[in-house]
């Protein structure tokens, strides 16, 4: 190889790796001006008081966290203990994400389960999966508990423990 | 350079600065189109100019359109629909169009197929033009997000909740996607970006290079005979017109063209004034709503049947879980069509009437694309469910044969 070709090729490798450098930097950039913007993750947190808001038994309520359902259930005495329940007191909570696990459609509530209209999913009142495609029980939401005050969006040991009896 | 004294403004100096009449003969007068084809061959000129239509209603959208969470459904639906003078018909014009294209589409898809025009040199034809259907899909759903109805909202919802399948979830991709926790204001701006600007240039690229592709191995024709083109535009151009196999692209390939599009722009001017409400889903009349699902939810006619292969299987196999089977013959259902030519072993070109097994393979495919678009519309349930499910069985087992019969036909003929 004479001297007049390698550096020419010197040339070449040294363009094409700061070239490829600017190019990989670049697409970093670009992939974050896609991520949600900082006042949409600040804008995460949620408080409900379960003893607040005229909760009725076998009745849930449908509340709104990081733009998303959030199911609350007050179970009736007829319905299955679970594990996963949260209890507060003498009182079982079913608290869930309520997007079908499947697409994310809003399963609605039908006597004693939730059925997605979508594609025929069915949600038992623990939020478990009992027909159709999706592939795993309601999501639980990271909330913290403060005597009967939910705050989600915080994580806490009850959230966790309720995901873990799901998991 | 050579020295040009002509002024630019005589036909003479133009042409000498910019060889406009070679240009022409290259593209136009001296591109060779086989004689024996049907109206079927007219899709491509009938695609482009519908593609045109929806670029300039496009246009007039775009002026009053606003990409806004709070302002998008009544830019539509009061600015455009209302107040703007013939709003309403650039609306109906751009959706119309929107569905019709998908129909060409579909026809001009399945004529390469009948035709076998996919392969033996046609491969980057059959290739660039499945990348137009896919790039045609995204410009559809993007569109579809616009006007900010109840069904843009869970359409939008749903198809990017695909990307939280699995371990995609892990990676934040969905949050990526839509710019949020949820399908948001974000969304829909980058989705503007997306349907306006970044997808119809990849478009008009692709065209470009779909009509290149078509350059070199010329177009395919009926008994799919293997043609001498410099030999039959030799005759052609000597005034043997009768005896020639070959006509020129402009003005006698074309002229026919305009006479199956004028038949089709009857057909789309028809829809457009007289039966729109076909592309105008009354659910979208509904301002988007998070916290609201409607009662049944289902996609255009023309994603139905991929629609279906995704939630045809509805209970858990194979140590699987429905979704995750459903999933991976959904994303296989979106590609494999452009694989078609690999699949293909028949080693000759041959229209499907003369090849009986294949002719039988693509009826039965047609039909089975026709059932999976039908259910697809139904509720998923009951009897429904099982439907999808054999029809996207059905859909799986044509794939897997096509090889196998292929070249079953080649056997028979003597051809392997």
């Amino acid at each position: 190889m004479s001297k007049e070709t390698s550096r020419r090729d010197f040339l070449g490798y040294s363009f094409a790796a700061v070239a490829a450098v600017g190019g990989a930097a670049s697409l970093v950039g670009m992939k974050q001006a896609w991520d949600p913007l900082p006042s949409v993750l600040a804008a995460g947190f949620t408080t409900i008081d379960l003893a607040n808001i005229g909760l009725e038994p076998g009745k849930p309520q449908v509340h709104t966290w990081r733009g998303k359902p959030i199911f609350v259930l007050l179970k009736t005495d007829d319905m299955e203990k679970f594990d996963g329940d949260l209890v507060i007191g003498e009182k079982r909570y079913t608290v869930v994400i309520g997007l079908c696990t499947h697409l994310g459609c809003i399963p609605s509530w039908k006597k004693d389960m939730w059925k997605c209209a979508c594609h025929g999913g069915e949600f038992n009142a623990n939020g478990q999966e009992t027909f159709g495609p999706p592939p795993k029980p309601f999501v639980i939401p990271p909330f913290s508990v403060n005597d009967t005050v939910l705050t989600l969006g915080e994580e806490g040991t009850e959230s966790k423990a309720m995901m873990a009896a799901r998991a | 350079m050579a020295k040009i004294n002509e002024s630019l403004f005589t036909a003479e100096g133009f042409d000498k600065r910019m060889n406009a009449k070679k240009f022409w003969k290259v593209m136009m007068t001296e591109y060779w189109i086989p004689k024996d084809i049907n109206f079927l061959w007219a899709m491509g000129v009938v695609l482009a100019t519908t593609f045109a239509i929806l670029i300039v209603s496009g246009i007039f959208l775009m002026m009053y359109y606003k990409p806004d969470t709070a302002l998008a459904f009544d830019s539509v639906n009061y600015t455009i629909m209302q107040e703007v003078a013939y709003g309403w018909l650039f609306r109906h014009m751009h959706g119309v169009a929107a569905s019709v294209v998908f129909l060409i589409i579909y026809i001009h898809m399945f004529t390469g197929i009948y035709y076998g025009s996919y392969k033996k040199g046609r491969e980057m034809i059959w290739i660039s033009g499945m990348l137009l259907f896919v790039t045609f899909s995204a410009a559809g759903f993007s569109g579809y997000m616009l006007p900010w109805g109840q069904m843009s909202y869970w359409a939008a919802a749903v198809i990017t909740n695909l990307f939280a399948g699995g371990s995609l979830e892990a990676w934040g991709l969905v949050e990526w996607i839509r710019g949020g926790f949820a399908v948001g204001d974000a969304t829909l701006t980058r989705f503007f970006m997306l349907h306006v600007f970044l997808l119809p240039i990849v478009i008009i690229g692709i065209i470009v290079l779909h009509f290149y592709t078509l350059r070199i191995p010329h177009v395919n024709n009926q008994e799919s005979e293997d043609i001498d083109y410099d030999a039959e535009a030799e005759k052609y151009l000597a005034g043997n017109k009768k005896e020639s196999k070959v006509i020129p692209f402009w003005p006698v390939f074309l002229s026919k063209d305009f006479a199956v599009l004028g038949i089709f722009l009857i057909f789309y001017f028809y829809l457009v004034f007289f039966n729109y409400n076909f592309a105008m889903d009354p659910v979208n009349f509904d301002p988007a709503n998070a916290m609201v699902t409607p009662a049944h939810i289902y996609p255009e006619w023309y994603f139905l049947w991929s629609y279906e292969t995704l939630r045809g299987p509805f209970f858990d196999m194979f140590g699987m879980k429905a979704m995750d089977i459903g999933l991976i013959i959904f994303g296989l259902a979106q590609v494999i069509f452009v694989i078609f030519p690999f699949l293909d072993k028949d080693p000759d070109i041959l229209p499907a009437h003369k090849r009986p097994r294949f002719m039988i393979w693509f009826w039965i495919m047609i039909i089975d694309l026709l059932v999976l678009s039908v259910y697809g519309k139904l509720p998923p349930t009951g009897a429904n469910a099982w439907v999808g499910f054999y029809a996207t069985a059905a859909f799986l087992l044509l794939w897997i044969s096509l090889p196998f019969i292929t070249k079953a036909d080649a056997k028979a003929r003597g051809a392997l």
